[in-house]
C-alpha cells in the first residue's frame, strides 16, 4: 500500500499515533525513568486490561450502541469464577464458567436491545446496576482471594520478557481485529452502524448479529476479569468501577463514532495506549492524581474536538 | 404572488406562476405530485424564498422572509404532517410560543386555559383544552391546527391535503368550519387530489403541470374530465429508450395481497422480460406493495408465487433468496450503507459468496465489486469509494448492482430516477432494457407519468390500496392514467 492511500484509509489512526508518539517523546525529555524498557513494559500491562475491554466497546460502538455494564460484568464474571476456582476443579473449567457468564451478561443485553427494542444506554444501563448487585450478592460483599500458581501465573508469567496480560491483549486484539475485517460479521457490524435498515433490506439478520456484538462485548470483559482477579490473586465484587468510561474514552479517541458505522481497533489500541502512557507519564512527573483526571478529560474533548474539525474541513 | 420562480439543484420547481387569492374564498391548487404546488405554498408561508416573483398583500409588496414572518403577516399554513407537541395538552399547543404570562415570566396556565377554551368554541370545536394533544385524533388535531392558525389572526390558511387521513363524518365537520371561515372572510388555498370535494368546497381552482401555471377557473365553469387534462396534457418530448421484449412467462404473481397498512386486493402478474409500471398519487400504497411483496411488511392475507411456486416471503432475506431485488424510492435511507465502501455494500447480500464460511475471500469481493463497477459503469475512481460520496445516479446503479451479483431476476424499481440526473436517467432506463432482455421482470413504481408511459410494456394504476385500472402500452394516455388515479372517470 502506497502512502497516499495509507494516508486516505487511515488518516485518523495515524494523527492518534502521531500523538501518542509525540507525547512519548515529550516524556522521554522530561524524565528519565520513562523511556526505559521496564517502564514502557508495565505500561503495556496496564494498559491491557483497560484496552481489552475497550475492544469489545468499539464493536458495540461501530454498530452505533453503548455498553455501560462492562465494569459490573468484568465484577460478577469474575468472582463467580473466583468461587468455582476455589472449589479446587481445573482452571479451565473454571476460566470457561468466567467467560460464560460474562457472555451470557452481554448476551442479555443483547436481547433486550433487540427483541425488548430497549435503547442500548438503557438496557446496559440496567444491566451495570443488575451484573454489580449480583456479585455483591454472589459474594455477600466480600473479595473471594488466593488461586492456584497455575492460574496465576495467566497475571504473573512472561513470554520472552513480555507480560502475560501484554500477550494476551496482543491475542485478543489480532483476533478480534480480524474478526472485524476479515469476516461477515464484521462486515455487518460496521454495515448495522452505518444504515441499520438498509441493512435490514440486504436481507441480514440484524437482531441475530446485534445480539452478538454484545455477547463479543461481555467476552472481552470477562477476559479482562481473569487478568485482573489472577493480578490481583483476588476477585473483588466491586472491581471494575468507572471502566465503561475508560473503555468509551480510548475508543472516541482511537476515532471511532458514537454514531456508528465508523471505528478500528487499531485506532482503540492507540487510544488505549495514549491513555496509559499519560497516565503512566503523569505519575512519573508526580503529577497529582486530582490534576491527572482534569488533564485526562481534557485530552479526550480536545482529540474529539480536532477530529471533528479535520473532518469539516475535508468536506 | 405574481411571477414566481424556483430552481433546485437539477430542477425547475416553479416558473413564472402568478396566483391571487380573494378574502372569503377557498381557491384550490391542483396538480400531479411535483408540478410545484408544495413549493409554491411554501414560499407563502415562508419555508423557502423564491428566486425571482413578487408577492403583494392587500396591495402591498411584501417578502416573507421566514415561517414567524408569515405567520405575522397573517398567513398560516396546516401541513399534512401536524406540527403539534403530542405530551402537551391543547391550550398549550395553541399558544406555543406566546404563552400568556404573570409577572413576565410564569405561565398562567388558567388563562391559557380559558383563552383556548374561547377560540375552540368560536369554531363550535367540542375539545377538552386541558387534554393532552396524543389522547384526540387526527381529525381533532386538526383542529387544533385550525384553531392555532385562528388565534393568530389568520388571514389567509393553506391547508395542504386536508381531508387525506378523515373518515366520511369528519370530512363534513372540517368543510363546515372552512365554511365558516370563508364567511368571515378568510381567505383559503386547498390543497387535494379529491374531484369531488374540489367541486363540494371550492370557488375556484388553479392548476399546475411542470411548475407552470396552466388557467385559472371558476369551479362553476368545468368539469373533472376539464381539469384532469389540463394537468397531463404535457407534450411527451423526453426520450425513453425502451426496447420492448417478447414477454415469456410468469415470474411474479401476486393474489388478492391485503397487509394492516394499506393493500386491499392487490393481484398482479409481472412476467420475463416486461417492465410493469405501477402509477398513482402519493399515499396510494404504491411503495407499501414493494414492500409486502420484499418481505418488509407483513402480509395478512393473500398470496405470491415466484415462477409459479407459491413463496413464502416473511423477511428481505427470503425474498432475495427468492430472486426478487428492491431499489428503494430512498436509497440514501434503505438503499445503501452510505458510510461504507461500493466494494462493501455490494457484498452485504452477497455475503455467501464473498464470505463463504463467514471468512473474507478478498479477490472474489473485489472481482464482484469490480463487475459491478464495469458492467454499470459507475463513475468512481476505486471500489473502495464510500458509496456516500457517489452521485444520485451512481448510487442507484450501486443498488442495482448488489442484486446483479446475485443474478436476481425480479427488480421492483421504486422510483428509479428520483433525483438523478437527465443523462444518468437514460443510462438507467437502457439498464433497465438490459435487464429484461436479459429475462427479468421489473416491477415499476413510478410518479412521473411521462416516464411510466414511456417505459412501460404494460400499466397497473393504484389507488387507496387497490388496483383501479390497468392498460396496455398502445392505449395508456396520460389523461386516462391520471384518471385512474384519481379515481374519477375521464
Amino acid at each position: 500500500m502506497n502512502f497516499k492511500k495509507l494516508l486516505l484509509h487511515h488518516g485518523r489512526q495515524l494523527g492518534t499515533l502521531a500523538g501518542l508518539l509525540l507525547l512519548v517523546l515529550a516524556l522521554s525529555l522530561r524524565t528519565p525513568y520513562f523511556l526505559t524498557v521496564s517502564n514502557l513494559l508495565t505500561v503495556l500491562e496496564q494498559v491491557s486490561i483497560n484496552a481489552i475491554v475497550a475492544v469489545g466497546m468499539t464493536v458495540v460502538i461501530i454498530t452505533a450502541g453503548i455498553d455501560l455494564s462492562v465494569g459490573s460484568i468484568l465484577a460478577f464474571a469474575g468472582v463467580v469464577m473466583a468461587t468455582v476456582l476455589q472449589k479446587d476443579l481445573p482452571v479451565p473449567l473454571g476460566l470457561a464458567v468466567g467467560l460464560g457468564v460474562g457472555v451470557g451478561c452481554g448476551l442479555l443485553n443483547g436481547l433486550l436491545i433487540t427483541i425488548g427494542r430497549l435503547p442500548p444506554f438503557i438496557a446496559t444501563l440496567g444491566m451495570m446496576s443488575i451484573a454489580r448487585g449480583g456479585a455483591l450478592l454472589f459474594t455477600n460483599g466480600r473479595p473471594v482471594s488466593g488461586f492456584s500458581d497455575g492460574f496465576r501465573a495467566l497475571a504473573t508469567s512472561q513470554f520472552l520478557y513480555i507480560p502475560m496480560p501484554t500477550l494476551i491483549m496482543l491475542g485478543v486484539y489480532v483476533a478480534c481485529h480480524l474478526l472485524l475485517t476479515r469476516t461477515r460479521f464484521g462486515l455487518y457490524a460496521y454495515a448495522m452502524g452505518g444504515n441499520e435498515q438498509a441493512t435490514h433490506l440486504s436481507g441480514i439478520n440484524v437482531r441475530l448479529h446485534k445480539t452478538l456484538v454484545y455477547g463479543l462485548c461481555g467476552l472481552t470483559s470477562a477476559i479482562a476479569a481473569v487478568i485482573l482477579t489472577a493480578r490481583l490473586n483476588s476477585a473483588q465484587p466491586i472491581a471494575g468501577m468507572t471502566y465503561e468510561l475508560d473503555a468509551i474514552a480510548a475508543t472516541v479517541i482511537g476515532g471511532a463514532s458514537l454514531m456508528g458505522g465508523q471505528g478500528t481497533l487499531v485506532g482503540t489500541l492507540i487510544g488505549a495506549l495514549l491513555m496509559g502512557v499519560l497516565r503512566n507519564g503523569l505519575n512519573l512527573l508526580e503529577v497529582s492524581s486530582f490534576l491527572q483526571q482534569v488533564i485526562i478529560g481534557a485530552v479526550i474533548i480536545v482529540a474529539v474536538l480536532l477530529d471533528m474539525t479535520l473532518k469539516q474541513n475535508r468536506k | 404572488m405574481r411571477g414566481i420562480g424556483k430552481s433546485f439543484p437539477g430542477v425547475r420547481a416553479l416558473d413564472g406562476v402568478d396566483f391571487d387569492l380573494q378574502p372569503g374564498e377557498v381557491h384550490v391548487l391542483l396538480g400531479e405530485n411535483g408540478a410545484g404546488k408544495s413549493t409554491l405554498m411554501k414560499i407563502l408561508s415562508g419555508a423557502c424564498r423564491p428566486d425571482e416573483g413578487e408577492i403583494h398583500l392587500a396591495g402591498q409588496p411584501q417578502r416573507i422572509a421566514t415561517p414567524h414572518h408569515a405567520q405575522s403577516l397573517g398567513i398560516s399554513t396546516i401541513y399534512q404532517e401536524f406540527n403539534l407537541v403530542p405530551h402537551l395538552p391543547v391550550s398549550a399547543n395553541i399558544f406555543l410560543g406566546r404563552e400568556p404570562r404573570r409577572a413576565g415570566f410564569l405561565l398562567d396556565r388558567r388563562a391559557m386555559r380559558r383563552q383556548a377554551a374561547r377560540a375552540l368554541q368560536e369554531l363550535d370545536v367540542a375539545i377538552d383544552p386541558a387534554a393532552p394533544v396524543s389522547t384526540l385524533g387526527v381529525a381533532e388535531q386538526q383542529m387544533i391546527e385550525v384553531t392555532k392558525a385562528l388565534s393568530l389572526d389568520a388571514r389567509i390558511l393553506v391547508m395542504d391535503e386536508p381531508t387525506s387521513a378523515l373518515t366520511g363524518g369528519e370530512i363534513e365537520t372540517l368543510f363546515a368550519i372552512v365554511r365558516r371561515l370563508r364567511a368571515r372572510g378568510v381567505g383559503i388555498v386547498y390543497i387535494s387530489h379529491r374531484m369531488e370535494e374540489i367541486f363540494q368546497i371550492g370557488d375556484r381552482v388553479t392548476v399546475l403541470r411542470d411548475g407552470r401555471k396552466v388557467a385559472t377557473h371558476r369551479l362553476a365553469d368545468v368539469t373533472t374530465a376539464d381539469l384532469i387534462r389540463e394537468m397531463a396534457d404535457r407534450e411527451l418530448t423526453e426520450h425513453f429508450p425502451r426496447e420492448a421484449v417478447e414477454p415469456g412467462p410468469p415470474v411474479l404473481q401476486v393474489r388478492d395481497l391485503t397487509t394492516r397498512t394499506k393493500l386491499r386486493g392487490v393481484s398482479l402478474e409481472l412476467r420475463r422480460g416486461e417492465i410493469l409500471g405501477i402509477a398513482g398519487l402519493l399515499g396510494a400504497g404504491r411503495t407499501e406493495l414493494a414492500r409486502a411483496i420484499f418481505g418488509v411488511d407483513p402480509i395478512r392475507s393473500g398470496e405470491i408465487r415466484v415462477h409459479g411456486c407459491p413463496a413464502s416471503l416473511r423477511s428481505p432475506r427470503e425474498a432475495i433468496r427468492a430472486g426478487i431485488g428492491l431499489l428503494p424510492e430512498d436509497r440514501r435511507q434503505f438503499g445503501l450503507v452510505l458510510p461504507l465502501s461500493i466494494k462493501h455494500n455490494v457484498s452485504l447480500p452477497n455475503t455467501d459468496r464473498v464470505y463463504p464460511r463467514g471468512l473474507l475471500r478478498t479477490a472474489e469481493e473485489r472481482r464482484l465489486a469490480q463487475e459491478c463497477v464495469t458492467g454499470l459503469r459507475i463513475k468512481t475512481p476505486h471500489i473502495d469509494q464510500a458509496s456516500g460520496n457517489l452521485s444520485g445516479g451512481n448510487q442507484q446503479k450501486v443498488v442495482l448492482g448488489k442484486w446483479l451479483a446475485r443474478k436476481s431476476d425480479i427488480f421492483i424499481f421504486d422510483e428509479p430516477t428520483r433525483g438523478i440526473d437527465v443523462g444518468a436517467k437514460v443510462e438507467i432506463y437502457r439498464l433497465m432494457n438490459r435487464l429484461t432482455r436479459d429475462g427479468a421482470g421489473i416491477l415499476m413504481i413510478s410518479s412521473e407519468l411521462p416516464e411510466v408511459l414511456g417505459m412501460s410494456d404494460r400499466i397497473l394504476v393504484m389507488r387507496e390500496g387497490r388496483i383501479t385500472g390497468e392498460f396496455t402500452r398502445s392505449e395508456a394516455t396520460q389523461e386516462a392514467v391520471l384518471a385512474a388515479a384519481l379515481g374519477t372517470t375521464a
